[in-house]
C-alpha cells in the first residue's frame, strides 16, 4: 500500500490519469466500432514521425536548460536542409540523406547563437526560448519569401520566387524511411520498420552520448551546475554542446516527420510544434531538469496514443470531434504540472 | 566607497541600454514613415484609434508587474472572459452602452474566478512564474473551447440561432457585435484638425489611469510594490505574500475582460476563437516597445509604447510593398518585429540582473586599488 | 548599577535540543530596563539559538521547542511566531538588511505599519485600500530617526544610501514600533565604517537612556567594554560569565570566549618549517563572496603541512578557499608549485593538482540527486580522466561501469561510509557520511595540495573524529598538503600544525597550534592587520 502511495506520488496523478486514458480508449474502441489493429498502427506511424523531435528534449533539459521551448529553431534548420535538397534535385532516399546533410550546419550555427543568448539568461531559459522559437519562424517568413529558390516545386508559380507554404516530399524523401522494411499482419496492421529503426539509431546515439565523459558531464550540469563548476566543468560549454544538440535533432526530427506526413510546411508552420514535444516527454516521466530515452519512448507513445484515438473513438462515441480540445487540455495541463512541480535539486 | 567609479562613456553606454528598445523602434518608425508614404494626418488619425482601442488592455498589465511577477501572459484569461460577456450579451439582444456593461458584469466573476486560480497556479511555480502564466493561457483556451465549442448551445442555453453553429450547439467562428459597434467610441466624439477624438472612451482609459496611479498610493498598493522587491522581507513585515500576489492577478485578469470588451466594441466583431490568443502577445510587446521592463512599468510606457508599435504596424505593410513590391514582407516584418521585441526586452532584463551581481567584484578590486595607491 | 523593579527580560534555564545536538544549556540572564547587554561568544557558542527563542522565530518550534521560562516584565512568556515576540515590543536588527532596496527610508521604517486614512473604496473593499498617510509617515519615521540621535534624509531611497545608512534605517525600523522595549542588535557595527560605528554607538547610549534595554551582540570586544554595562560570554551552549563591564580587558573576554584549558593533543608533530619548501603562496587575494569578503589575504603554505585557518563567521576565512578556487569573483595572485595559477578559473586550479571540498556540502559539494559512485568519481573523470574506457584512439571515452563502482567501493570501505549500496542516492545519506563522500571525491582526484572547508559543519561528534581523524591519515599517509578552514578552534588545534585567523577580510596572525587560546581568542577580534612575519 505504501509502496503504491510513493509510486503514485512519484509518477504523479497526471501520468496516471493519462495512461488510464488511453487504456480505457483502447478498451472502448472494439466497442464502439473501431478498429484496434488500425489504431495501433496509426499510433506507431505517428511515434515514429514524432519521435525524434520529442528525443531533441533530451540534451537541454540533461544540461539544465529546461524544457526546450525554442524547438521551433532546430525545424527551420531542417527546412533549410529539405528545401536545399529538393532544390539541388536530390531525390529519392538520397534526398532525405542530404536534407540531414544540409541541415546539419544550419543547425550548429543556429544552436550555437541560441545556446550564447541561453547562457546569458541562465535561470530564465524557458520564457526566452519560447520566444527566440516564434521571432525566429517570424524571422524566416520573410526569408522564405527572399531566398532565391528557383525550383518549380517548391516556388509560387504565378511570381516565380518565394517559396510555397506547403511543398510535397512526394517523390523525394516521401515514405523513404516508412516504407523501408514494411511489413503488414492482417490488412489493417503496418508497421514502418525504417522509420522506427531510424528512431531507434537517434535514441541509440543519445543513449551513447550520455555514457560518454561529455554526457555525464552534461547530465551532471543540469542535476547541479555549481557542483559541475566546482569539479572543473566549463558550464557554458557544455550547455553551448547540449543546444547544439537538441537543434540538431529538431532539424532531424523534423525531416522524419515531413517523409511520413508527406509535406514540408513552411511559414507559420512550426509555430507551434515545440508544444507536443516538450509535453510528450513530460508525460512520459521527465521533469524540468531530468529525462530519459525511456521518458521519451513512453511519452510519446502516450501522447501520440491519446491524439490517434480519441478523434476515432470520441467520433464514434458521441458524434463530435473533441479531440482537438482534448489535446489541448492534455498537453498543456501535463506542462503546467511539470512547471509547478518544486524541482528536486537543492540548490 | 559604496559608490562605483565609471565614466562618461561607461554612463552614456549605460543610458542607451537602458532604453535600448524604444531607441530601436523610434528608428524603425522613422524609416518606415518616409517609405510608407503615409500622410501625417492619416497616422495622426490611426495611432488615436489604436490608443483607444488597445491602451486599456495594457495597462491592464501594470499592476502584475508592481507586484514582481513579470509580464502577465495570463491576460488571456480576462479576454476569454470578456468574451464569454460579449457572447452572452449579444445572444440577450442588449445594445449599446447597456450591453457593453451587461458584458463587463458577466465577465468580472468569470475573470475574478480565473485570476485566482492563475495566482494560486503562479504561487507554485515562483521564480517561472512568466512561461508558467503563458503556458496557463493555452490551457484555459482548451477550457474556454470545449465551453464555447462544445458546451453553448448544448449545455448552456443560446436562444439566438445566428450565434451557433449550422450543427445546433457551438458559437459559430465569428460574432458580430454590430450592436455596440464603436457605441463607447462614438458616443462622444470630437473632431481635432480633422482627427476624430473618441473622447468618452479616452475618458474611461483616464479614469483607468487614475485608478492606477490611485491604487499605487493605497496600502494595497504598497504591499504589492514591497512583496515586487522581496518576497521574504514583506513576508518579515508581516504582509500576506500570497494573498498579494493573488489579488494582483484577479485584478489584472478582471481589467484585462474590461479592456477586452473596449477592444472589440471598437473593431465590432469577436473572432469567437482567435481574438483572445494573440492579444496578450500584442499588448505586451506595446508595453516593452514604450521602455517598460520586466519588473517596471508606468503608465507613460503603455502610451509611448502604443504609439510606436502601432505607428511601426500600420507602417510597415506599405513600407514593405513600397521597398521591395512586396506587402506580405511588411506583414511578416511586423510578426517578427512583436516577437523580436518582447525576446530583447526579457534578455536585456536577465543581462542586466547579472550585471548587477557583478559590481561586488568590481567594488572589492576598485577598493584594493586604491589601498595600494595610498600605500605607495 | 542597581535597577529598580523587576527586569524587562528574564530567561530561566533554557535548553534547546537540535537533533540531539544540546546546543543550550541551562542558560540565565536578565536584562534591566535601561541596560545594555553585551553578549559574545564564538560561532556555534549559541547566541543566535537563544535570539531565535526569544523572537519566537519558527526554526524553534519545528525543530522540538526549548525548555526552560522566558519571561517579560515578570510574565511568563511562551511565542509561536515572530510577531507575538513583535507585539510584546521585541525588536531584532539582524545581520543581513532586510530593507527592500526600491523604497524610501521612510518606506522601510514603516513597512507594513503605515498609517492610512479611510478612503470610499475603503468603505467597500476593507482597510487595504486605504490611502497611506504619507504625511504622518514622514512624521513618524522623522521621530524614530531622530530617537538614534542621527541624520539621514529618510525620502532617499535605501538602494542608494551608504552601508551606514542602511543600519541606522534598519534601527529606526524597529524604534518607530510604539511597544518597544527591547532591542537586539545583532553585529550591528560589522558593515560601518569606524566613524558611523562610533555614531551608532552614540545611539545606542542614547536609546538606553530613555528606558529601552538592549542586547548588543559584537565580535568587536572594544565595542563592547565601551558601550555595554553587563557582559555575558557564552561558550557551548552555556552562559560561562556575567560580568559588569567595569574594569574587563578585551584579553580576559577572549580568553572566557575560546575557554577551554588547551589540551594537549598526544599526535602533535613538529613539523619541520625550515626544510620545507613554499608549495602554495598566495599575495594580496580578495574575494567577493557574499557575506565572506576576503579583502587582502597573503599567505605561505608550506609542503606536507595542515594549515588551518580559523576565525569568527563572516570575517572572510570561508571566501579564501572560494575564491583561490575560482567558485567566486576573486583577484590578486596564487602561486602553486612555482607557476601562477590563473585565477577565477576552477578547472585550472584543479588541473594544477589542487581540489577543495565545500562548507556547502549539499549545494557544491554533491549531487544529491545520482547516485554515490557517480559523486565519487565525477571530478576525478573529468579532470584526471580516470575511470574511462578508451575507443579510437581515445577519441571517444567511455564511462567505465565497472572502474568507478570499484573505486566507490573503496572508499565506501576505507571511510566506513554507511549507506546500503553504492547505487543509493546522495541525499539519503546522513550529514556524517555526505561529508565523507565529499572527501573521498577529493581524494580520488589525488591532490597534492586540499582544501576542506568545514568539514565537521552540522556532523555529531562521532562522526566529527572519524573525519578529521581521515584528514590527518591521508595527509600522513599520501604526504598531501592540507587546508583546513573551521570555526572550530579545538578541531583546528586537533590536527593542524599551525593555525592562522582570518579577521574583517586579512589575516590577523598566524600561530602555531598549541598557542594558547586566548592569543586565538584576540586575533580573532583584532582590528589591526598585523604582518605575517611576527607569527610564523
Amino acid at each position: 500500500m505504501n509502496n503504491l502511495r510513493q509510486f503514485i506520488r512519484s509518477f504523479g496523478w497526471p501520468r496516471i490519469i493519462i495512461g488510464l486514458f488511453l487504456l480505457s480508449l483502447f478498451i472502448i474502441a472494439p466497442f464502439v466500432g473501431v478498429k484496434v489493429s488500425t489504431s495501433l498502427s496509426d499510433t506507431i506511424v505517428r511515434f515514429g514521425m514524432n519521435g525524434v523531435m520529442v528525443l531533441a528534449m533530451v540534451p537541454m533539459i540533461h544540461s539544465g536548460c529546461g524544457l526546450n521551448f525554442g524547438l521551433p529553431l532546430g525545424i527551420i534548420a531542417g527546412l533549410l536542409g529539405g528545401t536545399l535538397a529538393i532544390e539541388y534535385n536530390f531525390v529519392g532516399p538520397v534526398s532525405f540523406l542530404m536534407a540531414i546533410v544540409f541541415s546539419t550546419p544550419f543547425a550548429i550555427l543556429f544552436g550555437f547563437g541560441y545556446s550564447k543568448l541561453l547562457n546569458k539568461v541562465k535561470g530564465s531559459e524557458m520564457m526566452i526560448a519560447t520566444y527566440v522559437g516564434f521571432s525566429s519562424v517570424a524571422f524566416m517568413c520573410i526569408m522564405w519569401l527572399l531566398l532565391p529558390y528557383k525550383h518549380p516545386t517548391m516556388v509560387w508559380g504565378y511570381a516565380g520566387t518565394g517559396l510555397r507554404t506547403t511543398i510535397s516530399t512526394e517523390g523525394y524523401y516521401l515514405h523513404v524511411l516508412t516504407n523501408f522494411l514494411q511489413f503488414k499482419i492482417g490488412k489493417t496492421f503496418m508497421f514502418p520498420t525504417g522509420m522506427i529503426l531510424f528512431f531507434a539509431l537517434m535514441a541509440l546515439l543519445m543513449w551513447a552520448f550520455l555514457h560518454t565523459k561529455r554526457g555525464t558531464a552534461m547530465t551532471a550540469v543540469g542535476s547541479n551546475p555549481v557542483f559541475a563548476r566546482a569539479s572543473g566543468i566549463n558550464i557554458d560549454k557544455v550547455r553551448t554542446l547540449s543546444v547544439i544538440l537538441s537543434t540538431w535533432l529538431g532539424a532531424v526530427g523534423i525531416l522524419m516527420y515531413q517523409q511520413s506526413f508527406g509535406f514540408i510546411q513552411l511559414y507559420m508552420g512550426p509555430f507551434y510544434m515545440a508544444l507536443p514535444a516538450v509535453s510528450a516527454i513530460l508525460i512520459g516521466g521527465a521533469s524540468v531538469n531530468k529525462a530519459s530515452i525511456l521518458n521519451v519512448v513512453v511519452g510519446t507513445f502516450l501522447f501520440q496514443g491519446i491524439l490517434t484515438m480519441t478523434p476515432s473513438v470520441m467520433n464514434s462515441m458521441i458524434h463530435t470531434d473533441m479531440s482537438e480540445v482534448i489535446r489541448i487540455i492534455v498537453s498543456n495541463g501535463m506542462i503546467l504540472y511539470a512547471l509547478t512541480r518544486k524541482s528536486e535539486v537543492t540548490r | 566607497m559604496s559608490i562605483l567609479k565609471e565614466t562618461g562613456g561607461q554612463k552614456f553606454l549605460g543610458i542607451i541600454q537602458n532604453n535600448a528598445v524604444p531607441i530601436l523602434f523610434g528608428i524603425i518608425v522613422l524609416i518606415g514613415i518616409p517609405l510608407s508614404g503615409y500622410s501625417v494626418g492619416y497616422l495622426g488619425q490611426e495611432i488615436v484609434v489604436r490608443i483607444a482601442r488597445n491602451s486599456f488592455l495594457i495597462i491592464a498589465l501594470l499592476i502584475p508587474i508592481m507586484a514582481g511577477m513579470g509580464l502577465n501572459f495570463g491576460m488571456t484569461l480576462g479576454a476569454m472572459a470578456g468574451q464569454i460577456g460579449l457572447i452572452f450579451m449579444a445572444d440577450w439582444g442588449i445594445v449599446g452602452i447597456p450591453g457593453m456593461i451587461l458584458a463587463m458584469i458577466i465577465s468580472t466573476p468569470i475573470s475574478a474566478f480565473l485570476g485566482w486560480m492563475c495566482g494560486k497556479i503562479l504561487n507554485m511555480a515562483k521564480g517561472r512564474e512568466m512561461v508558467t502564466s503563458y503556458i496557463i493561457g493555452f490551457f484555459i483556451n482548451g477550457v474556454y473551447q470545449l465551453i464555447v465549442l462544445y458546451g453553448m448551445g448544448a449545455v448552456i442555453p443560446i436562444k439566438n440561432p445566428a450565434l451557433v453553429l449550422p450543427r445546433g450547439y457551438g458559437i459559430r467562428n465569428t460574432v458580430n457585435l454590430i450592436t455596440i459597434r464603436k457605441t463607447l467610441d462614438n458616443l462622444f466624439a470630437i473632431k481635432i484638425f480633422g482627427i476624430s477624438i473618441p473622447i468618452a472612451t479616452m475618458l474611461v482609459i483616464t479614469i483607468l489611469c487614475i485608478f492606477v496611479i490611485w491604487f499605487r498610493k493605497t496600502k494595497l498598493g504598497q504591499d504589492m510594490r514591497a512583496v515586487g522587491q522581496d518576497m521574504e522581507v514583506a513576508r518579515a513585515a508581516g504582509i500576506k505574500v500570497e494573498h498579494t500576489r493573488i489579488v494582483s492577478i484577479v485584478i489584472s485578469t478582471i481589467l484585462a475582460g474590461y479592456g477586452m470588451i473596449v477592444y472589440l466594441q471598437n473593431i465590432g466583431t469577436l473572432n469567437t476563437y482567435n481574438s483572445h490568443m494573440q492579444i496578450g502577445m500584442f499588448s505586451i510587446a506595446a508595453l516593452l516597445v514604450g521602455g517598460a521592463t520586466v519588473n517596471k512599468a508606468s503608465i507613460g510606457n503603455v502610451f509611448l509604447g502604443v504609439s510606436l508599435f502601432h505607428l511601426m504596424f500600420i507602417v510597415s505593410p506599405t513600407a514593405g510593398k513600397n521597398l521591395i513590391g512586396e506587402a506580405q514582407l511588411g506583414e511578416y516584418f511586423r510578426v517578427f518585429v512583436s516577437y523580436g521585441v518582447i525576446t530583447i526586452a526579457l534578455v536585456l532584463y536577465e543581462v542586466r540582473r547579472r550585471r548587477e551581481k557583478a559590481r561586488g567584484g568590481r567594488l572589492l578590486a576598485q577598493e584594493q586599488a586604491e589601498n595600494m595607491e595610498e600605500n605607495t | 548599577m542597581a535597577y529598580q523593579g523587576p527586569p524587562v527580560l528574564e530567561l530561566r534555564n533554557i535548553c534547546k535540543e537540535y537533533f540531539g545536538n544540546q546546543v543550550l544549556t541551562d542558560v540565565s540572564l536578565s536584562l534591566h530596563k535601561g541596560e545594555i547587554l553585551g553578549l559574545v561568544g564564538e560561532n556555534g557558542a549559541g547566541k543566535s539559538t537563544l535570539m531565535n527563542i526569544l523572537f519566537g522565530m519558527d526554526v524553534i518550534q519545528r525543530t522540538g521547542g526549548y525548555s526552560g521560562e522566558m519571561l517579560i516584565e515578570g510574565k511568563l512568556v511562551k511565542y509561536q511566531s515572530s510577531f507575538d515576540a513583535i507585539a510584546d515590543g521585541i525588536g531584532m536588527v539582524h545581520q543581513e538588511f532586510s530593507l527592500l532596496p526600491d523604497f524610501s527610508a521612510t518606506e522601510n521604517i514603516l513597512l507594513n505599519r503605515e498609517p492610512h486614512k479611510r478612503s470610499f473604496a475603503s468603505e467597500v473593499f476593507g482597510e487595504r485600500l486605504d490611502l497611506l498617510d504619507r504625511k504622518s509617515m514622514v512624521e513618524k519615521a522623522r521621530i524614530a530617526i531622530s530617537k538614534l540621535g542621527v541624520s539621514i534624509d529618510s525620502a532617499m531611497i535605501v538602494g542608494s544610501m551608504p552601508v551606514g545608512h542602511k543600519q541606522f534605517t534598519e534601527i529606526a525600523r524597529e524604534l518607530s514600533k510604539d511597544s518597544i522595549r527591547i532591542l537586539v542588535l545583532d553585529e550591528p557595527t560589522a558593515v560601518l565604517t569606524e566613524q558611523e560605528a562610533s555614531i551608532l554607538l552614540e545611539a545606542i547610549k542614547n536609546l538606553a537612556a530613555e528606558g529601552i534595554a538592549i542586547i548588543f551582540i559584537s565580535h568587536r570586544l572594544q565595542e563592547v567594554i565601551d558601550v555595554c554595562d553587563t557582559v555575558v560570554v557564552m561558550r557551548d551552549g552555556k552562559v560561562v560569565r556575567t560580568e559588569s563591564s567595569k574594569d574587563l580587558t578585551i584579553a580576559q573576554i577572549a580568553r572566557w570566549m575560546v575557554g577551554r584549558e588547551v589540551t594537549q593533543h598526544a599526535d602533535r608533530r613538529q613539523f619541520d618549517y625550515d626544510n620545507t619548501p613554499t608549495v602554495l603562496s598566495i599575495r594580496n587575494l580578495w574575494v567577493d563572496m557574499p557575506g565572506e569578503t576576503v579583502r587582502d589575504v597573503s599567505l605561505d603554505i608550506h609542503k606536507g603541512e595542515i594549515l588551518g585557518i580559523g576565525g569568527l563567521a563572516g570575517q572572510g576565512k570561508l571566501g579564501v578557499p572560494n575564491g583561490a578556487m575560482g567558485l567566486f569573483p576573486a583577484g590578486g595572485t596564487i602561486i602553486f608549485e612555482g607557476k601562477r595559477l590563473p585565477l577565477n578559473q576552477p578547472r585550472a586550479f584543479l588541473d594544477a593538482g589542487m581540489a577543495f571540498v565545500s562548507e556547502d556540502r549539499r549545494g557544491v559539494g554533491l549531487l544529491l540527486d545520482e547516485s554515490l559512485d557517480w559523486n565519487i568519481s565525477f571530478a576525478a573523470m573529468q579532470v584526471n580522466n580516470k575511470y574511462l574506457k578508451r575507443y579510437l584512439n581515445g577519441l571517444l571515452m567511455w564511462r567505465d561501469e565497472k572502474e568507478i563502482q570499484k573505486v566507490a567501493l573503496e572508499y565506501i570501505n576505507a571511510l566506513e561510509i554507511k549507506c546500503t549500496s553504492y547505487k543509493q542516492k546522495a541525499k539519503e545519506l546522513s550529514g556524517g557520511n555526505q561529508q565523507k563522500i565529499c572527501l573521498a571525491k577529493a581524494f580520488a582526484l589525488s591532490p597534492r595540495l586540499l582544501f576542506v572547508s568545514e568539514p565537521t559543519r552540522g556532523i555529531d561528534i562521532g562522526a566529527k573524529s572519524l573525519v578529521l581523524q581521515a584528514l590527518r591519515d591521508y595527509n600522513e599517509k599520501s604526504g598531501t598538503t592540507i587546508v583546513m578552514i573551521s570555526s572550530e578552534l579545538e578541531e583546528l588545534r586537533a590536527i593542524c600544525d599551525r593555525i592562522a585567523i582570518v579577521a574583517d577580510g586579512r589575516i590577523t596572525g598566524i600561530l602555531p597550534s598549541d598557542s594558547p587560546s586566548e592569543d586565538f581568542g584576540l586575533l580573532m577580534v583584532a582590528g589591526q592587520p598585523m604582518s605575517m612575519e611576527e607569527h610564523a
